[in-house]
């Protein structure tokens, strides 16, 4: 007989007309990892907040260690055990790493705090865990890895026996993310229970004891590891059999962007080393490379926001002169910003607003701008790129972040551009999601379009690119045939391994 | 250039230094723990200007002085509790709550005052705080006037500063104010109420800043008129950006500023007729505009300040 610590029964919850958890039952032994797998959207954070107490649950109760929890009370939550590792980090990044952990911890009317005893608390759990920080670092001067650590050891400190880390793997690198889970599984060994929400399923399968698939609010399947695969999960997940789409053969057209010894300096650094490329009408040309090599900086100057201090940029056969953001926008170049919330779109303004602001000038009459054109040609963008989960005229914010990746993609490709710069399209984005941002970029490729897509995912770039430069430290390797490499080669590439013309330039 | 230096070393200058400086010592440390929870309290005005009349109104009905300033309190948190609900409570922008506050404050402690006053050619009077002679200390040569010859305000505004730069470093409940204005999000997730303690921060500090306007009235004079605060409270605004939001800093700001105030009111005496006053007038804004464009550039400012929180929504 298992040692039940969590028991999640019957619970509803229901945000407007969505019916965001749909009668979800769940329970959780001691030293067991549960994944929960499912899309965006598909009721997981909803029922981990009801867990936590963030929300009230319409129907059902949530019971730990077999004593019921009042509904909508996170303190009580926390007092029965239970720890919540949120994907936005719930820190203070002006505080240090044990102020931020002893928050609340105390009673607010004592008079003096108890540094040292709480110091040498924080100290011993890390040290049991081998989570390591600097208790009297400032949060905010942390890596993202070891603020995340800083997370998971506030809810220790808190005595958590369960643990709930929601998409715990978004922000970190491969190697974080590897040093996190042989964590997570020694602190079940060592009789923590643990959930972990997510929706790569490489890391569900090896890590969880036990999965548990949501779809659309529904729990729709339960599986132990061993008795199930990716594929099924896949399928269970998105519901439907997805599949990745597959380039065809084509024949690139005139050369529409040519880049010769392009030099960015900018702090004193040279951002791009002396950078060679050409882009032809109706292929796509993969700028891989480790994030922070100097494709940010590439992705800018072709938008039009940062200048370049040496070389040449032939753009349609022109010389182009200093390339600002107008002419980018005039001259055809669609853009996918790296960072969608950031460069991307303005959270608080509507989805039209967002539609049109970069072509502002063709929806305007009389100088003012023609709210109608606009959110027609937003209904045009949604139904034709499927955007789901908002009106024209609901804010952005609202999107998820696949469909707000649609709207961007949609905004740019719906009147055919001649360029489509695309930095790094698919980083995030659920496994549907991603399928579709994949099928678009290679519908606007057959087209004619000349697509630069920045990566740093291997299997994105393999799928998509003809030929493929390698990125490292702000040069450009030279350009190789997807044909013809592999990702061991595409890794020595990355690794600024192209065997010997490195420093030719 | 030896006019100058008389005048700095004069005690009565830095008697009047103390004394200026009060009012914004207790002012600045009320807007300061309300910031660090994170609202702007912009009411500030206002508020010293209510509680200035509120104290001396019940003084002059009978009040002790210390009742006084009691009350006044009570009318600053009175206000705190209005700015409260509409910005917390209802998320509304923090600038124009609080300078509708102002408005309201200021515009019905004249009318109370009307109500309660008849206008008189002379305005009338109380018995203010009296200088208070504390044994051994006051008698001494230059420092017994300069500085021990305050009445008692002074003193608990001086301590309170203290007691406040202790509170927000180093207890739980300071702590936790801190964790409200970076992330009340994360004080909620660490099972605090961030709404309760930015309710708690304003009412307290708009508490302060009644007294610190009641000081006016039933220290540094004996009357009251409408204008007598006269913006004040927009230096304490400057002020605890110029103390980066710490209570100790802001101890000092504020003497500072009552230095340059001090400093010009000697002047114009000292350089009448050569020099139209109202430069005079301008020398301490002006200074803290510098003193604040260079201690500003390294502040801190709260990460959630202006951000209205509200459960649930990231």
């Amino acid at each position: 007989m298992t040692d039940t610590v969590l028991d999640i029964r019957n619970v509803s919850k229901r945000f407007g007309d969505n019916l965001a958890n749909d009668d979800i039952s769940l329970s959780l032994a001691k030293g067991e990892i549960v994944a929960l797998l499912g899309e965006n959207g598909a009721g997981k954070t909803t029922l981990m907040s009801i867990l936590f107490g963030h929300y009230v649950p319409d129907t059902g109760s949530v019971s730990v260690m077999r004593q019921m929890l009042p509904p909508g009370k996170p303190r009580a939550a926390i007092r029965a055990g239970v720890g919540m590792v949120h994907q936005h980090f719930s820190l203070a990044p002006n505080l240090t790493v044990l102020e931020n952990v002893m928050t609340g911890t105390e009673s607010l009317w004592s008079l003096g705090s108890n540094v040292s005893a709480g110091r040498k608390k924080l100290i011993e759990i890390s040290q049991r865990f081998g989570l390591k920080v600097d208790p009297d670092a400032r949060l905010g001067d942390l890596s993202v890895g070891e603020q995340q650590r800083v997370e998971i050891l506030k809810a220790l400190y808190n005595d958590a026996r369960i643990l709930v880390l929601d998409e715990p793997t978004a922000v970190l690198t491969k190697l974080e993310a590897e040093t996190l889970f042989s964590t997570l599984k020694d602190m079940a060994r060592q009789g923590l229970s643990l959930i972990f929400i997510s929706h790569k399923l490489d890391e569900v399968m090896a890590t969880a004891d036990r999965i548990v698939v949501l779809r659309g609010g529904k729990l729709v399947a339960e599986r132990n590891v061993g008795e199930t695969s990716k594929a099924e999960l896949a399928e269970l997940m998105v519901g439907r059999k997805v599949t990745r789409p597959v380039r065809e053969a084509s024949t690139p057209g005139e050369i529409v962007l040519e880049a010769a010894g392009i030099t960015v300096r900018s702090g004193g650094v040279d951002r791009l080393k002396s950078v060679d490329f050409r882009l032809r009408a109706g292929e796509v040309l993969g700028i891989i490379g480790v994030s922070g090599n100097g494709q940010a900086v590439l992705a800018q100057l072709l938008s039009g926001t940062i200048g370049r201090s040496a070389g040449d940029l032939v753009l349609f056969g022109k010389g182009a002169g200093d390339l600002t953001v107008a002419d980018a926008v005039s001259s055809g170049i669609g853009r996918i910003p790296e960072d969608r919330n950031r460069d991307g779109a303005i959270g608080e303004m509507a989805i039209w607003e967002n539609a049109v602001l970069e072509r502002l000038p063709e929806f305007s009459k009389a100088g003012l701008v023609d709210r109608k054109a606009g959110i027609a040609f937003a209904t045009k963008i949604i139904s034709a790129f499927d955007v789901r989960g908002g009106s024209p005229t609901s804010r952005i914010r609202l999107l998820s972040g696949g469909n707000m990746q649609k709207l961007i993609l949609g905004r740019n490709l719906i009147e055919h551009p001649r360029i489509l710069l695309a930095a790094q399209p698919a980083r995030g984005l659920d496994e549907g999601a991603v399928a579709a941002v994949h099928e678009r970029i290679l519908e606007a490729r057959k087209a004619g379009t000349a697509v630069l897509l920045i990566s740093e995912d291997l299997d994105e770039v393999m799928a998509l690119a003809d030929r493929i430069q390698a990125i490292v430290g702000g040069r450009l390797s030279p350009s190789v045939n997807a044909e013809d490499v592999d990702a061991r080669r595409l890794g020595l590439m990355m690794a600024g391994e192209w065997g010997g013309s490195a420093d030719a330039v | 250039m030896s006019a100058l230096f008389d005048i700095l070393a004069s005690a009565g200058l830095w008697a009047a230094v103390l004394r200026i400086a009060t009012p914004l010592i207790l002012a600045t440390l009320g807007a300061l723990i309300s910031e660090r929870a994170g609202v702007l309290n912009l009411g500030i005005e206002g508020i010293m200007t209510f509680g200035a009349m509120v104290g001396w109104l019940a003084v002059y009905n009978g009040a002790d002085l210390w009742v006084g300033l009691l009350v006044a309190a009570l009318g600053g948190a009175m206000f705190g509790l209005l700015h409260s609900v509409l910005t917390v409570t209802l998320g509304l922008s923090q600038h124009v709550s609080g300078l509708g506050v102002t408005l309201f404050a200021s515009s019905f402690a004249y009318y109370v005052f009307r109500l309660m006053v008849p206008v008189a050619g002379t305005p009338p009077t109380i018995v203010p705080f009296q200088p208070l002679d504390i044994p051994g200390l006051s008698d001494l040569p230059f420092f017994g006037p300069a500085f021990f010859t305050q009445t008692a305000p002074t003193y608990l505004a001086i301590g309170l500063a203290i007691a406040l730069a202790y509170l927000i470093a180093r207890t739980p409940v300071g702590l936790a104010i801190r964790m409200t204005g970076e992330n009340p999000h994360a004080a909620e997730a660490q099972g605090l109420n961030p709404m309760a303690i930015r309710y708690g921060a304003v009412i307290f500090g708009s508490a302060l800043m009644g007294v610190g306007g009641a000081f006016l009235t039933l220290s540094a004079f004996n009357s009251f008129f409408p204008t007598m605060v006269q913006g004040r409270g927009w230096i304490c605004i400057a002020l605890v950006v110029f103390a980066s939001w710490k209570p100790e800093r802001a101890l000092l700001g504020a003497i500072l500023f009552a230095l340059f105030d001090a400093f010009q009111l000697r002047l114009q005496t000292v350089l009448s007729g050569v020099v139209p006053y109202q430069i005079f007038l301008m020398i301490p804004y002006l200074l803290s505009i510098a003193a604040l464009a260079v201690m500003a550039r390294r502040a801190r400012v709260p990460q959630a300040l202006m951000q209205p929180y509200r459960r649930g929504e990231r």
